[in-house]
């Protein structure tokens, strides 16, 4: 919103003030000023001329040789308007002047000399109308600087709306006059008003308030023989430094009385308006605005209306056949109170978002209405004396907000402050800003102005904001608190999540991604994943991602694509939340899980499977202490992604946490059937439902121990796991440990078996072995080992 | 006898010369100085001598002996050096310019700033906190004092599920659980909590906007938590954060679960609190929105507004990543394009 300093003036003493440092207080202690804009500076020597002769261009048949009166001396220009005439009487800028950019100097024009020029209010910069000379109807003596009667000099400055959502006061002048007052500790003036009581005796409008849901208040009044169709050139300037764009007399003042108090007001032609309704329809139907759309209204949006059909949209907009046209001379004037959501909602299912209706939704005080008439009223005949009234004020007071009272006392305020300000301080801010205060001491009992109790003003701690912000935080002493030295509790998932994250991009050279909390559709369908139904958004602009994932896998392989071409290796992960389906109150089973990727062109997809494995049990290990188990898991078939054969289940003690899987042919060969893929996904949630396994140092026997090379001839079928249970069904005392050293596999030379290479480690804790004793030690594994029809190589 | 040495010393002499290796020259030793060498032989040949003789000729070969012992030692050395030089002269010279490994692994920026960012505040004595991503309305709006009805339920701006839950707006959806958790605050010991999380907003993305972005939210409550402690909190945090001595401004702001609620800037380091392009010619940045926690949003966490105060500030880490790293385009966080990702290897 745009504020003109001039405007402000006139509510509250400006003189003497810094008004560049006043705009950074207001940014501090009211709304944020966004820019700052000094007009007219650049209209300089701009007099009153009259144009006493006119003459056609030798050159040209545009552009006229005209004589302009400037009081002292009679100047002679080219001039290119249309409308030059005789007598005309139009600013004028002189040699040295300046008009906008243009140094008005002497020069040439079609091959005649000019020496100055006549001016239109677009040059003027106050208004956009070009259309021709600016016609001065004012008298004023020739030679008269125009700054002397046009306040073309200003300071504007722009608030940015945002910071005013919640302040309802603060959309016309006058609010923000009162702000400024306060900040400057000088009175705000009152508003000169029209006294409606004398026209009590005049016959009332016809105004009945049908639906009450969404109105506060509806107040008018009619007026008659309107004779003056332009607004005063002062009027306009504020008008067109504010954004507004000056039409004629009246909507200039609705739009003036909107700038200056922040109340929209709409008039209705009287001639075609002389009763009000104010009401909804159950059937939706079409209406025409005065911005010549025609829109379809529901049964939600109140609706202006006189006793035959609607005229308005109420808030929003005004019916095209009601308004107000060039020969308008008698006006039913409205100035009402809607409420705000009501208005905000049918904004936005209109479509239209109007000055009006953006000052509707911020709840504004209903106790501003018949004001506003009155203010309208005092402006108008000012302007135009002739102007009659021709019906009492008319005022249905719907709803009514209550009367806020909030007490406190000065230890609440310092508390929540922090620091001292003294009693007499607040008080004073207070009163400056509208509120009554009743004080007792240190004790408070205020009534909360009713520009300020709509919503904004409701309770102490809205006091503490008033009385600070004014005060000026930049004022405040700052302190640490008064605190105890106390042990911070540990976030030990959150450390844990960390500590996956670095080993993964450390050791494995993994790199971390983000991927969205919803299954990308597309990318699923290219690929060929089948997705299971799960929890879905209703109404997201993306409409196609809808469903929230179930699981991470999906998005991991669908940033795997989109790499693969410049990627012929790659490791990715994310821990990221996925929806589990829904728990038995209904809520999204929200779950935390760890999803990793590795992809390669250079790698066998054996070894990718491996190293998979191995970053994932190492990862585990790394934060829990405990060496997860690989299962058979037929559960995670269900994934058409997942391998029948090379996938697995990660067991952490009891509970599965997860599995790792080759990627499904089928699903590789849509991203390359030259990439090897493997992936695994884990639950993070449970992951640390399982205690970390506390370091056990074991002591190191002093004795040497003795290493033994097996070679066994195993079934081609039998995983390591079950020759490592039959190993463990030999019981050995001095077995210090075994563990894999190879595995040999050729069809050629065994057939249906493969050769494991073991290395059994033998030590006493007491003394040296024997090498006998070591010999009946690996006997008898050996005769345990061939009752499983394994034997040595 | 003296002739036989002079001429073993020659014939030493001449096959040292041929020697080229360790071998050949141990073989040399062998020869002279071994069990049967010419030097061993011609001690032997002392028996048969007087003792007068037997001493000078003992003297003269034990002479031979030692110098020939020490030309060996001395050979050998010359030998190593030889062998050294050659080994180094020989050595394949290794293209120490060629790119070693594989790129390292990155962590993703967010994470990056992020956990820089919890490190600070761990050492201020905050908790690190998580929250749920997909919430109630409750806790995502009426807990934070956002009433039906407000323009913020829009809509057009939260993503809601078809089992009535959304997904979070800001991080504020997590206060209301924070604060049932830890309960009320001990006398002197306020509650400080640092929670992080992923928000969305139902929007189209571009270069400049984002459905899924961070924030960072921070609050403390207590029975004795101000606003000129929050001005202290922000001003020393900030500082950290930023590494640099930064000054804080707080204006006005409204943000229904604070009150009141302030707009925080810091200087623009930029220019220097001068006025420049970036901030706008006015010398601060606004940074962040904070306040003191509404007293509403108290009430609701079960903490009574009429004993106890606190103070809340959110941080946008999304943004905060691409003031660090001079992202252009917000899209970068979710691409999962590894070209962009790899680059953030600290």
């Amino acid at each position: 919103m745009l504020i003109s300093m001039n405007w402000i003036s006139e509510f509250t003493d400006l003189s003497g003030v810094n008004i560049k440092e006043l705009i950074n207080r207001f940014t501090l202690s009211t709304a944020e000023v966004e820019d700052v804009y000094e007009m007219g500076k650049n209209i300089k020597d701009v007099v009153v001329g009259k144009i006493i002769e006119v003459n056609d261009h030798p050159n040209s048949k545009k552009l006229h040789l005209v004589k302009v009166d400037i009081g002292t001396e009679v100047v002679e220009v080219v001039c290119g308007a249309p409308n030059v005439f005789v007598g005309a009487v139009v600013p004028f800028a002189k040699l040295g002047g300046r008009v906008g950019d243009l140094e008005i100097k002497e020069v040439p024009i079609a091959g005649v000399v000019s020496r100055g020029m006549c001016c239109s209010e677009k040059e003027l910069g106050i208004s956009d109308d070009h259309s021709g000379l600016m016609i001065i109807e004012e008298d004023y003596p020739l030679g008269t600087d125009i700054k002397e009667f046009m306040q073309l000099e200003d300071i504007v400055f722009e608030v940015d709306n945002k910071s005013l959502t919640n302040r309802p006061d603060l959309w016309g002048h006058y609010g923000i006059a009162r702000e400024i007052a306060a900040l400057n500790k000088r009175p705000l003036k009152p508003l000169e008003l029209a006294d409606t009581s004398i026209y009590r005796s005049l016959p009332p409008i016809d105004l009945k308030v049908e639906d009450d849901k969404r109105i506060y208040r509806f107040s008018c009044i009619t007026m008659d023989n309107i004779s003056k169709k332009k607004s005063p050139i002062n009027m306009r300037i504020r008008l067109t430094y504010c954004g507004m764009r000056p039409i004629n007399l009246l909507a200039d003042l609705t739009n003036y009385l909107m700038m200056e108090i922040g109340q929209p007001m709409h008039a209705y032609d009287n001639r075609k308006v002389k009763d009000i309704r104010v009401k909804t329809f159950s059937e939706p139907f079409d209406f025409l605005t005065l911005d010549g759309v025609t829109r379809r209204i529901d049964s939600d949006t109140l609706m202006i209306c006189d006793i035959k059909e609607p005229i308005g949209i109420a808030g929003i907009m005004g019916g095209e056949l009601s308004s107000i046209f060039y020969d308008t001379s008698s006006v039913l004037l409205e100035s009402a109170n809607f409420e705000g959501t009501g208005v905000r909602k049918s904004a936005t299912r209109l479509g239209l978002r109007t000055d009006a209706s953006s000052r509707y939704e911020k709840t504004l005080d209903p106790e501003m209405t018949v004001i506003a008439i009155e203010r309208f009223m005092k402006l108008l005949m000012d302007i135009d004396p002739g102007v009659k009234v021709t019906s009492c004020l008319t005022d249905s007071y719907v709803k009514r907000y209550d009367k806020i009272t909030v007490d406190f006392d000065k230890a609440y305020i310092d508390k929540y402050t922090g620091i001292d300000i003294p009693s007499d301080l607040m008080e004073e801010t207070l009163t400056y800003l509208g509120f009554k205060v009743t004080r007792d001491g240190d004790k408070f009992s205020v009534v909360v102005p009713s520009w300020r109790a709509t919503k904004d003003v409701t309770m102490k701690a809205d006091i503490v904001e008033e009385i600070t912000r004014i005060y000026g935080y930049d004022n405040f002493e700052i302190n640490s608190t008064k605190s105890l030295l106390s042990p911070v509790r540990h976030s030990v998932e959150r450390d844990n999540e960390y500590r996956i994250k670095i080993f993964l991009s450390d050791k494995y050279d993994m790199n971390e991604v983000h991927s969205y909390i919803w299954y990308e559709t597309k990318m699923n369908k290219e690929l060929g994943i089948v997705t299971e139904p799960n929890v879905r958004i209703v109404n997201s602009v993306t409409a196609e991602n809808d469903t929230i994932r179930s699981t991470i896998i999906p998005s991991l392989l669908g940033f795997v694509y989109k790499n693969v071409d410049s990627n012929p290796e790659m490791g990715m992960y994310e821990i990221g939340r996925v929806a589990d389906g829904l728990t038995e109150d209904g809520l999204c089973n929200e779950r935390k899980r760890l999803g990793i990727v590795i992809a390669s062109k250079v790698l066998s997809e054996k070894e990718v499977f491996f190293k998979l494995k191995e970053a994932v049990e190492r990862v585990i290990m790394d934060i829990k202490n405990i060496s997860p188990v690989f299962v058979e898991n037929n559960e995670i078939n269900k994934y058409n992604y997942v391998h029948a054969v090379n996938s697995a289940g990660i067991k952490l003690k009891d509970l599965e946490i997860g599995y790792l899987s080759i990627l499904n042919p089928k699903i590789r060969n849509n991203i390359d059937k030259k990439l090897n893929v493997a992936f695994a996904e884990i639950d993070i949630d449970d992951m640390e439902k399982i205690d970390a396994m506390p370091l056990e140092y074991k002591e190191v026997s002093k004795y040497p121990g003795v290493t033994v090379d097996l070679s066994l001839l195993v079934d081609k079928e039998i995983r390591y796991e079950t020759l490592s249970k039959y190993i463990d069904m030999y019981p050995c005392q001095y077995l210090d440990r075994y563990y894999l050293v190879d595995i040999f596999e050729d069809d050629r030379i065994l057939q249906n078996k493969k050769s494991v290479t073991v290395r059994f480690e033998f030590v006493s804790m007491e003394r040296t072995l024997e090498s006998h004793e070591i010999q009946s030690m690996v006997d008898g594994l050996l005769a345990v080992l061939k009752s499983k029809n394994i034997e040595l190589r | 006898m003296l002739g036989n040495l002079e001429k073993i010393k020659q014939q030493f002499q001449e096959e040292l010369n041929k020697v080229n290796s360790n071998a050949e020259l141990e073989k040399i030793r062998v020869t002279f100085l071994g069990k049967k060498g010419l030097v061993t032989e011609q001690l032997k040949n002392l028996r048969d001598l007087t003792p007068e003789e037997k001493r000078t000729a003992g003297m003269q070969v034990n002479n031979l002996k030692n110098d020939i012992e020490q030309a060996i030692v001395e050979y050998q050395k010359t030998l190593e050096e030889k062998e050294y030089l050659q080994e180094i002269n020989n050595a394949e010279r290794y293209d120490y310019t060629i790119p070693c490994g594989k790129s390292p692994g990155t962590l993703h920026p967010i994470t990056i700033v992020q956990k820089r960012i919890e490190d600070i505040f761990k050492t201020m004595g905050f908790i690190i906190e998580d929250g749920l991503e997909i919430q109630t309305e409750y806790n995502n709006f009426e807990a934070v004092n956002i009433p039906k009805n407000h323009p913020a339920r829009d809509m057009q701006d939260t993503y809601y599920l078809d089992n009535g839950q959304l997904l979070k707006t800001h991080t504020s959806a997590a206060q209301n659980t924070i604060m049932r958790k830890y309960g009320v605050p001990k006398t002197g010991e306020p509650m400080k909590v640092l929670f992080p999380g992923r928000c969305f907003r139902n929007e189209n993305i571009d270069a400049s906007h984002e459905n899924t972005f961070f924030q960072l939210e921070g609050m403390m409550i207590g029975d004795d938590i101000s606003i000129s402690n929050l001005i202290y909190f922000m001003k020393v945090l900030l500082s950290e954060v930023f590494e640099r001595d930064v000054k804080v401004r707080l204006r006005p702001g409204f943000f229904p679960f604070v009150e009141p609620g302030f707009e925080l800037d810091i200087n623009c380091e930029i220019c220097e609190g001068k006025g420049c392009t970036t901030c706008k010619h006015s010398g601060w940045l606004e940074l962040l929105p904070c306040g003191m926690i509404h007293p509403n949003v108290l009430r609701m966490g079960g903490i009574d507004p009429e004993r106890y105060t606190g103070f809340a500030f959110g941080l946008g880490l999304t943004r905060l990543a691409m003031m660090k790293y001079n992202i252009k385009d917000i899209r970068l966080f979710n691409s999962g394009n590894l070209k962009q990702l790899r680059q953030f290897t600290r």
